[in-house]
């Protein structure tokens, strides 16, 4: 019959987006399935098979599962529709507001894609070069698959958790100004967390507040505050992909899930346009180089090699109100009169900035002691690669 | 169990003794024929007709009062309710037909047409789904489902866009079923059908039909099935009558006049469609002649292709009356049907018009 064609053809098309993107790896399936992607692929796996009976029983355990489940009730409706008439395109409602059915549209295709398309396993995302011990989860965000991944510190190493669906900014990402509508990419940790009774019912179960704008950012000018992960209104299953003035949303279920795992002050949020994934050799090379490089500068400081110690920053270096070269003044000075150093290094973590500038933010416990002072800090430096070096653009207290 | 249904009113081909000696046969109902209660029952049909519900309802409970089982006089006040706008008396009046007389379509469509005029659009389709099992080629009942699967499938769309569009568009009203006829039999005056259990010979191809030189067809008989070539439902042509080759005389002329019927249907051109009708047309549920043209005029004028495809044609002519039965295959979007029709036909101004219709199984 010709609606159950065109509803073919709409799933083989997605099955094109689908297969266009995906990583080639194997697929093990190790993954916990949340949500309702597992039951939404059988539905549209009954609709290639021809079985539209099959697809609209499933449907219907579905809605009963999700039952403020939009795109659910949109595919529903088409199933309904194809006992009666052709359908020419997934969600064949007239009067429709365009906006509506184009935004339902999306979210079929992202949630697809995400379920079909998961991470291979032996990868993990570029950004998580390392988590200090404390940090016991780390999420990172791919707007461009509208998809959240939660991983697990494993002594320093990454391990998935879970995946959630999620929305991002209606404008979409690279935030600069307030009011843009556009969600931030770069590498923030969980502020706050703000529980369901202070907040209206339009942020759902709760919200995390992130460190947007980060020192990098308010280096580059960027501004705009407020940027939360929260949870959807009560009459809401899910947002559409691009929905939220900046922020990223989850549905409540997901989001209570999360909140279990994050530590406010702690947890970082890595929110990238699309995940770099790295194999593990790969990723303990990068994290590798970079260890050795802090550790240079360390060793380098405790030295009273000035010169050698200001080798690791970058020309371009600015902290406060220093540039490099009213900061290699103040340090040569210090360091004149010194007898020793010591400064110890600890609970490292590292993380690389998304985005196409090579950039890593590092965050340290600093044990810092001298001949005439000794200072505790945790301290954040942002480095850059410059010529092939790893070079200290940023550097101050965290 | 009766095989034959229409649904048409019982005047339309006088048949209405022979259809109650089939109710008393299979024991549905127990009645006399021509009784008290017969008069009572036209009386209130009249009545209602003329939008004078107060006594229609009168009549019927008078004709309850003496025979309270009695399917007729129950389904006639579940209709006389629903003119009152008393949905959900005659809801439990049609429901409790469906438990009495679980073989009969009618009361599960009209109870399907009330659920979802209260937007209950799971038990319309639960009902309507009970009406075709019954009753497999029960055209309206297709038509009203496909209108209920519309609906619920504009429900799930509201819910998918957060709109309420229930009243931006008018929704079309599900037929009601006029008349409890699923019991009456065919017409006497039909041409009777092949006898059974002759082994019909195969079907031409159509390329083969058409090869052959039409100068050389012999007059048929007007009971001689097979006449005209079949077509294949399955055929995507929208309108394959043209292909068909005519018997000679009387009979090809009425069978051109169905042939074009069939493809001003197919080809959704209603103006064709409703031309092919006698002034005197009965309409199948008794209603008025504008009513009925407006109906059909909505059903045809849908946006899914229409397909009719005719075979078996049988023809017999008797001056400027003519009767006609074929098998009618319908299709439109995935709803696909076949029954048997039976036409009178009447010849006015050289035109073959189509005066009675009625559809069995």
């Amino acid at each position: 019959m010709g609606s159950s064609t065109c509803i073919r053809h709409l799933v083989a098309t997605l099955c094109m987006v689908v297969a266009g993107t995906s990583v080639s790896a194997s697929t093990e399936t190790t993954y916990s399935d949340s949500g309702p992607e597992p039951m939404l692929a059988q539905v549209f796996a009954h609709i290639e098979q021809n079985h539209l009976d099959a697809a609209f029983g499933q449907m219907e355990k579905l809605l009963n599962l999700y039952p403020n489940f939009r795109l659910g009730h949109l595919i529903k409706g088409d199933l309904l529709l194809a006992r009666s008439r052709p359908l020419v395109t997934l969600g064949n409602a007239t009067n429709a507001p365009h906006g509506k059915l184009a935004d339902l549209r999306e979210e079929a295709i992202a949630r697809l894609k995400a379920y079909r398309d998961k991470p291979p396993t032996d990868y993990v995302p570029r950004y998580l070069l390392q988590m200090h011990p404390e940090q016991k989860y780390a999420v990172v965000v791919d707007t461009q698959k509208a998809r959240l991944y939660l991983y697990r510190n494993v002594e320093g190493r990454p391990r998935f958790v879970a995946d959630y669906y999620i929305s991002h900014g209606k404008a979409g990402t690279d935030k600069v100004r307030e009011g843009d509508k556009k969600t931030p990419i770069g590498v923030y940790h969980v502020t706050a967390s703000l529980p369901r009774q202070k907040l209206t019912d339009f942020y759902g179960s709760g919200a995390f507040p992130i460190s947007y704008p980060n020192e990098w950012d308010k280096r580059q000018g960027r501004n705009g505050h407020g940027i939360w992960l929260h949870g959807t209104p009560s009459d809401t299953f899910s947002r559409p992909p691009k929905a939220s003035d900046g922020c990223v949303v989850l549905a409540n279920q997901d989001l209570d899930a999360l909140a279990k795992n994050l530590q406010v002050g702690t947890t970082p949020v890595i929110i990238s346009n699309s995940i770099e994934w790295l194999s593990l050799d790969d990723w303990q090379a990068e994290r590798t180089a970079l260890s050795r490089s802090i550790e240079e500068w360390r060793s380098d400081w405790e030295s009273l090699d000035t010169e050698r110690y200001l080798g690791h920053y970058s020309k371009r270096f600015q902290a406060g109100n220093q540039n490099f070269e009213q900061w290699s003044t103040q340090k040569r000075q210090i360091n004149a009169v010194k007898q020793w150093i010591k400064v110890g290094a600890a609970n490292i973590s590292m993380f690389r900035n998304p985005g196409k500038d090579e950039m890593i933010v590092v965050t340290f416990d600093q044990d810092y002691r001298s001949s005439n002072l000794s200072n505790v800090m945790k301290k954040r430096q942002y480095w850059m690669k410059e010529d092939g070096a790893w070079k200290i653009v940023y550097e101050g207290g965290a | 169990m009766p095989e034959k249904y229409n649904i048409m009113t019982p005047r339309r081909f006088s048949t209405l003794p022979h259809a109650l000696a089939v109710l008393l046969c299979t024991g549905l109902l127990t009645l006399a024929p021509a009784s008290a209660r017969a008069d009572a029952l036209q009386d209130a049909n009249r009545l209602l007709k003329q939008g004078q519900l107060g006594p229609a309802l009168e009549k019927t409970d008078q004709a309850l009062a003496a025979k309270p089982k009695d399917a007729q006089a129950r389904f006639l006040k579940g209709l006389i309710l629903t003119e009152m706008n008393r949905p959900n008396d005659a809801i439990a009046i049609f429901t409790k037909l469906t438990e009495d007389f679980p073989e009969l379509p009618e009361p599960y469509n009209n109870l399907a047409v009330l659920y979802a005029q209260q937007r209950q659009f799971e038990k319309a389709k639960n009902a309507l789904e009970m009406a075709i099992r019954t009753h497999p080629s029960y055209a309206t009942a297709h038509e009203n489902l496909g209108d209920i699967y519309a609906r619920m499938a504009s429900q799930a769309y509201d819910k998918a866009l957060q709109i309420d569009s229930s009243n931006a568009s008018a929704q079309s009203k599900l037929a009601l079923i006029r008349d409890l006829m699923t019991v009456s039999t065919r017409p006497a005056t039909m041409a009777p059908r092949s006898t059974p259990g002759k082994v019909q010979a195969p079907t031409p191809p159509v390329a083969k039909a058409e090869s052959t030189p039409v100068a050389k067809s012999e007059p048929t008989p007007a009971v001689k099935p097979e006449q005209a070539p079949a077509l294949q439902p399955s055929e995507p042509k929208p309108a394959p009558a043209v292909e068909a080759k005519p018997t000679v005389g009387g009979n090809a002329e009425v069978e051109k006049a169905i042939r074009d019927w069939a493809a001003a249907w197919s080809g959704k051109n209603v103006k064709a469609y409703l031309a092919a009708y006698a002034s005197d047309f009965r309409t199948p549920g008794g209603e008025s002649r504008s009513a009925w043209e407006a109906e059909r005029a909505r059903r045809i004028d849908k946006p899914d292709p229409i397909q009719i495809s005719i075979e078996k044609m049988q023809i017999s002519v008797e001056g400027d009356q003519a009767t006609a039965k074929f098998r009618q295959h319908y299709r439109s979007g995935k709803y696909k049907s076949s029954a048997t029709k039976a036409m009178a036909l009447v010849r006015r101004d050289g035109r073959w018009l189509i005066q009675q219709e009625q559809v069995s199984n």
